[in-house]
């Protein structure tokens, strides 16, 4: 198939699944979010104890058996990882708490704007200049340094995602008493977890295919004018822009929208927050879940780091609601990437000129 | 092969920037990757910038070759 037809296909996929999954009972304009997907399948493994943010979502385990299905079959599965995990959970971290202050990932804010949700404008722009100040990092140096195969019995850990989410399946389709399940707010609306999971397996075959990722977007573009990701989005927001009209989930405004706030700079900073640790970290919420499923212990680190920010986020209130942001969210996200940015100005190494290789 | 670089295991982008940086100080650069997205990534910046390239997998790594023309 051509590059085009990959791009048709893995909008289309991601645009109209994501609608169709609300519409089969998901909460308003999340049909899709990495972010608070991973936020209430933490929830369900008594990570935070939010009540009514507690369901495992077959859409993420959906993400992780294709992308680690496709890799096996392309013989791409291959365990590796040890660049400074510990720094890479940190941006884990910081890349949920960012998300949960705006209430959603890149993907969830650009899904927003295609039901009218005008703030995912505010977001976007936000993401985009946390994009550009990692940009920036790198360009002066910032490295975590190399990750190496794994040669020897840390290679299995690879594995952990793709048993983890089997494991997250049957207790959802069981209902198994190890999950803990809403019984009411968001986390009890939820689509036929068969129907989550055959559109989490089909985005996830796909975004590991495209090596989609929502920060890689922004950044080929400003780096090198590549715009094969942009391309994948655009076709992404069509679709589930037609999609809300035709199933009248359209709705154009900045208040009164499904999961959201209208506290601009939050949200601004808020996908800053994301735009600038996904960098950092080598991918968005999405890209770093897919990575992990293909075997890269350094972004499964990462994914254990936006769980960790999911209890952190509502263990200590720093979580947006529909309400808005509180004081102590505030500052943490002025935390958050004060700390990512000393990361990426800690992180530098000098350059070094060109030079025989080893 | 003299301006050669080892960018084998480092997260994106830095591979594609390493690789950029270098080639605004150099001719001809080869580069050392072993995994397919800074390959794809590494391919399609040489393209649009209408460079010489010369893609070789050895036992899973590969080795570009980019020419300024």
């Amino acid at each position: 198939m051509s590059s085009i037809c990959w791009i048709l296909l893995t909008g289309l996929v991601f645009g109209l699944g994501a609608v169709l999954l609300v519409k089969f009972g998901n909460p308003g304009n999340y049909g899709y979010c990495a972010a608070c997907q991973l936020r209430d399948i933490a929830g369900a493994l008594g990570i935070h104890q939010v009540a009514t943010l507690q369901y495992a979502r077959p859409e993420i385990m959906g993400w992780i058996i294709g992308a680690f299905s496709l890799a096996t079959v392309r013989g791409e599965f291959r365990p590796r990882g040890g660049s400074n995990p510990i720094i890479r959970f940190l941006l884990g971290m910081m890349m949920m708490l960012g998300a949960l202050v705006f209430l959603g990932c890149p993907l969830r804010a650009l899904l927003r704007l295609s039901a009218g949700d005008l703030n995912g404008i505010t977001a976007l722009f936000g993401f985009a200049g946390g994009i550009g100040a990692g940009i920036w990092f790198l360009q002066s140096g910032y490295n975590l340094g190399r990750s190496r195969v794994h040669d020897n019995s840390v290679r299995y850990l690879g594995y952990l995602p793709v048993i983890g989410a089997i494991v997250l399946l049957i207790g959802v389709a069981m209902q198994a008493p190890f999950l803990q399940f809403s019984l009411k707010g968001p986390g009890s609306q939820h689509a036929p977890w068969l129907i989550s999971l055959v559109a989490g397996l089909a985005a996830g075959v796909l975004a590991a295919k495209t090596r989609m990722c929502l920060s890689g977007g922004v950044r080929d573009y400003l780096l090198v004018r590549d715009t094969y990701l942009l391309k994948i989005y655009g076709v992404m927001f069509v679709a589930a822009l037609a999609a809300n009209v035709y199933f009248g989930l359209f709705k154009i405004g900045f208040s009164n929208q499904p999961l959201a706030h209208s506290m601009h700079i939050w949200n601004f900073l808020g996908l800053f927050l994301v735009g600038l640790a996904a960098t950092l970290a080598g991918g968005c919420p999405l890209r770093q879940l897919i990575l992990s499923a293909e075997g890269n212990t350094d972004a499964l680190v990462c994914v254990l780091g936006m769980l960790a920010g999911a209890g952190l986020a509502h263990g200590l209130n720093l979580a947006g609601s529909g309400a808005g942001v509180g004081a102590a969210g505030q500052i943490a996200v002025l935390v958050g990437i004060g700390l990512t940015a000393a990361i990426g100005f800690l992180f530098r190494e000098k350059m070094v000129a060109l030079k025989e290789a080893i | 092969m003299e301006n050669t670089l080892d960018l084998r295991g480092l997260s994106c982008p830095i591979p594609l920037i390493k690789t950029k940086q270098a080639m605004e100080k150099a001719d001809c650069v080869q580069v050392i990757l072993d995994e397919t997205t800074p390959k794809e990534n590494i391919l399609k910046y040489a393209r649009s910038q209408s460079f010489q390239t010369e893609c070789e997998e050895v036992a899973g790594e590969y080795r570009i070759t980019i020419r300024k023309v």
